[in-house]
């Protein structure tokens, strides 16, 4: 199979390569517009049957959340036995559930209520009961289970391969952006690497800031691409054109992060997260796939307050990300996908929390999305050594959102064939 | 043409600017001062220098550096109480066992902080650089993960052998390895046993470690040499050989038929010709050029002669890194800044060769994981891809924003306004700058570029460079010359050495 070309990346990458091989005729402040010109049109389709404009933001809930209490069977009388003082009570109640199929029991966190609407509204698939075999319960290994889709937990970030087997020669500088402190493995492929920063502020040069008017030197220097009589394919000229790049990127998503959104948005880090990459899917950046995370997630004692403003949180800043796509008409473009490492152990502990567990619910989201309940809700009553035993394995959401969604081929990204699941109207 | 000769540079030929080229492959470069001592020395003796570094000062190590303990297994009577509170159903016990494991977790992890802080004070530190690049060299190679090894002292102890056998016989470090609990745990190998052979490190002491990915090999010889490997498994700190777990059936590896166990099967490979020539491969990209395809066709003649020599000596190190250091190829004008610093290279190195202050290690630890190279964490068991897989956009950034942090001693997050610049004494490089401007008749800027740059700056870039220098007003002094620095090495060359 030929590998597919995801978005007019050829094209820019084509375009990228001729402008640097100007570069020693071009003064250094005229580089910035003809990039900014090239951009503008880059979007021309590449490839006949190919999406160009399709976005996936994945959404990592760090430490393991409780999916019990996200997506709460409220039916069993088994889960309630199990958790006495942190079960979330059923629909009705004081602060119970939200039902989302009565009959099957199913409901959600009450702080979820957005998620709900979304619910409601179509737009939001709970892919229930996700795992894999043997789960390993330590943070790291289980985390890089997630990350690279392997077992083994070794080798290639998913995403990153998804970029690397589908884009010719070397991807574009920001097929995907991560957000946060350092790259997810996640997306760290053979060539591929994210952009990745915490603070978009820190994403640039900070000498800029010292005394001695270095800014205006340090953007000849770094926005000249390939200096005259230095051997293109050299790794003098290597740098130079990815000092370019840098500076392009840097420009482009310092500016689109700058501007005032069109909603508001909550104040929370993951919202502050998600405003960012909704500003640079709003200043059409040439990305693919945004990477956020939301920490805190490892609940062992006391969990019930910390879980709720946890749950609330990760709802008001989906909503307040699903209001601003929708406002910039960008709706139709983006799906967002919700994990987390493992779920927690069935029985609540005794100090009122719960230990590392294994399955728990996925939510992926957004306007392509075919909402409602997908997959089995695992069984109360078998139990795996008293953890819930999976029913859909988690290479199979991959797998279905890189055929269906990205339309890259999932065996070749996953290294194997997975059943395709039904949450994506494409 | 790149000259592919292996034979001695002409001694009339090791001039400072091959001498600077020596001591940062085979370390992490120096002052001006100690690369005048190298070519004083002449080429010979330089190369000696470097090679039998045992008569160089050195940095002890030290069994009780770090706490061995510190993942200690439970106590016998620990366990009977876990077992209790397990059959008793007691949650409070469990729980107490449950926190007390995770403080464990956490101190290991703080050691190995500290580790991380200790093995690059070594490097920024030690008059044995190549002692501790052939360390680096090795912990790449033979690449293993804390993650996964979960003991801190484990990692520790891996990269004493590393350091103890640097520059020593490939062969016996080989063998060793296969001893390494923080190895044998990496790969699974603990869980191998007879009858249920883990197959992970007999694939990568072929394909990763010793003969190459499809050197030779069959799926066939990798289970064989999983059997001869069960067994080999680790108690505490130790290796140990489980006879109970090992199959002692006859395998066939590589043609060979035998009652093989993990050692055999290294000798095995060993004895191939692949083998040498897949670790000069390495020995190549890493101290020779790394850029894309390297080593290619073009240059095997040179990694043909290095294993040649690699077999003749049985696999004993010195005498082709001797080889390599003093062949005209090495010092061809083609390698010259013909590889990219990895991030720890480009950390160690801006301090050694302008002799700034280290600053503050963790600091530089995070930085140089941001860039890609977290010590003790390499990615995979395939270790660090180097050359151009170090840098993308994100990475040249934290780059140009570490060496403004070892320039100016200010941290990206916090900028502190009132600093002084100039902390760190920049008398010894304004005196090289003086130097080389009446020896060649250079400009000051064009000095600087010479003494920082590992290419040669194109012309567009001295122009460059200059005008900012005369706009400054004076020579190149202090706060001048600080200032200065924090551009050189913002340049896209800088990155190069």
């Amino acid at each position: 199979m030929e590998p597919t070309t995801p978005f007019s990346r050829r094209i820019f990458l084509q375009q990228g390569v001729t402008l640097a091989s100007l570069v020693g005729t071009i003064p250094w402040f005229v580089q910035q517009s003809a990039v900014g010109m090239l951009s503008a049109d880059a979007r021309v389709s590449s490839q006949a049957g190919v999406p160009e404009d399709r976005i996936l933001v994945v959404v990592q809930m760090s430490g393991g959340n409780d999916g019990l209490n996200s997506v709460v069977p409220f039916g069993s009388d088994d889960y309630y036995r199990a958790r006495p003082q942190i079960g979330i009570a059923a629909p009705g109640k004081e602060n119970g559930a939200l039902a989302l199929d009565q009959k099957a029991g199913v409901g959600l966190h009450p702080n979820l209520k957005g998620l709900k609407d979304l619910y409601d509204d179509g737009k939001l698939a709970v892919v229930q009961g996700v795992g894999y075999p043997n789960p390993n319960r330590s943070h790291f290994a289980s985390m890089d289970i997630w990350h690279t889709a392997q077992r083994s937990g070794r080798g290639d970030g998913w995403i990153g391969r998804y970029v690397d087997c589908t884009c010719n020669g070397s991807p574009a500088a920001d097929a995907q952006v991560a957000i946060g402190r350092s790259a997810p493995l996640a997306m760290i492929g053979t060539t591929a690497k994210p952009v990745s920063f915490e603070d978009a502020r820190l994403f640039q040069w900070m000498g800029k800031e010292l005394p001695g008017s270095l800014e205006r030197p340090y953007d000849q220097m770094n926005r000249a691409g390939p200096l005259g009589g230095v051997d293109p394919g050299s790794q003098a000229a290597f740098l130079m054109r990815t000092a370019l790049d840098a500076q392009l990127s840097s420009d482009r998503i310092r500016t689109a992060i700058g501007r005032t959104p069109l909603v508001a948005y909550p104040g929370s880090r993951l919202a502050t997260q998600l405003r960012a990459v909704g500003a640079m899917i709003r200043d059409d950046l040439n990305t693919r796939v945004y990477y956020v995370s939301q920490t805190g997630f490892d609940t062992h004692s006391n969990q019930q307050g910390a879980h709720g403003n946890l749950m609330r949180e990760l709802s008001e800043a989906i909503v307040a990300f699903q209001a601003d796509l929708k406002a910039q008409g960008n709706d139709s473009r983006v799906v967002t996908m919700v994990f987390s490492e493992f779920g927690r152990r069935v029985k609540q502990n005794a100090s009122g929390g719960t230990d590392h567990g294994t399955a728990a619910p996925m939510f992926v989201l957004g306007s392509p999305v075919k909402g409602g309940l997908h997959g089995e809700h695992p069984s109360m009553t078998d139990l795996d050594n008293g953890d819930l035993k999976f029913t859909t394995d988690f290479r199979s959401v991959y797998a279905t959102i890189l055929d269906k969604w990205m339309v890259a081929p999932s065996k070749t990204v996953l290294g194997g064939a997975y059943p395709a699941l039904k949450f994506l109207r494409t | 043409m790149t000259n592919l000769s292996m034979s001695p540079l002409d001694r009339s030929r090791f001039d400072e600017a091959a001498a600077r080229h020596l001591l940062t492959r085979a370390g992490f470069g120096g002052t001006s001062a100690q690369v005048e001592q190298l070519v004083a020395m002449g080429l010979n003796e330089a190369v000696a220098y470097l090679v039998e570094f045992e008569n160089a000062p050195n940095l002890p190590v030290a069994d009780t550096d770090f706490d061995k303990d510190i993942r200690k297994p439970l106590t016998p009577a620990e366990r009977e109480m876990v077992a209790m509170a397990r059959r008793g159903n007691d949650e409070a016990a469990l729980e107490t066992i449950q926190k007390l494991r995770n403080e464990r977790d956490g101190q290991d992890r703080a050691q190995l902080k500290e580790m991380q802080k200790w093995w690059l004070k070594r490097m920024v530190e030690t008059g044995r650089p190549l002692e501790e690049k052939m360390t680096l060299f090795w912990h790449g190679h033979f690449a293993t993960g804390y993650r996964t090894i979960e003991d801190s002292y484990h990692s520790f102890l891996q990269n004493r052998l590393f350091r103890t056998h640097a520059t020593g016989n490939f062969a016996d470090l080989t063998l060793r390895i296969l001893r390494d609990p923080a190895m044998l745990k990496y790969l699974d190998n603990d869980e191998s046993r007879r009858g249920r052979p883990n197959e992970n490190l007999a694939r990568e002491l072929m394909e990763l470690f010793v003969l190459g990915e499809g050197h030779a090999y069959t799926e066939q010889d990798i289970k064989e040499g999983a059997r001869a490997l069960t067994g080999y498994t680790f108690n505490d700190d130790s290796f140990q050989f489980r006879d109970d777990g090992h199959d002692d059936d006859p395998k066939t590896i590589l043609g060979q038929t035998g009652n093989w166990d993990g050692d055999d099967f290294a000798r095995i490979i060993l004895s191939r010709k692949e083998s040498s020539e897949f670790l000069c491969g390495k020995l190549y990209r890493f101290f020779v050029n790394d850029a894309p395809g390297m080593p290619s066709n073009k240059v095997a003649p040179v990694v043909k002669a290095l294993a040649a020599e690699l077999r003749k000596k049985q696999y004993e190190l010195k005498p082709v890194l001797t080889m390599l250091f003093k062949s005209q190829h090495f010092f061809d004008e083609a390698h010259r800044g013909g590889s990219i610093k990895s991030p720890v290279q480009l950390t160690v190195q801006t301090i050694r060769e302008l002799g700034v202050p280290p600053r503050d290690l963790a600091t530089l630890n995070s930085a140089t994981d941001l860039m890609g190279q977290s010590l003790f964490m390499p990615p995979s068991v395939k270790g660090w891809d180097c050359g151009r897989t170090w840098i993308n956009t994100s990475t040249l950034f934290v780059r140009q924003n570490l060496a403004v942090y070892l320039i100016t001693g200010m941290r990206p997050e916090a900028f502190d306004w009132d600093a002084n610049l100039a902390q760190w004494p920049t008398t010894a490089l304004e005196g090289a700058i003086a130097k080389r401007m009446s020896a060649s008749k250079a400009s000051a800027s064009d000095a600087l570029l010479d003494l920082v740059l590992a290419v040669s700056a194109p012309p567009e870039r001295r122009k460059q460079f200059k005008s900012f220098t005369d706009g400054l007003g004076g020579d190149l002094r202090g706060e001048r010359l600080v200032s200065a620095l924090c551009l050189v090495t913002a340049m896209p060359e800088y990155q190069l050495c």
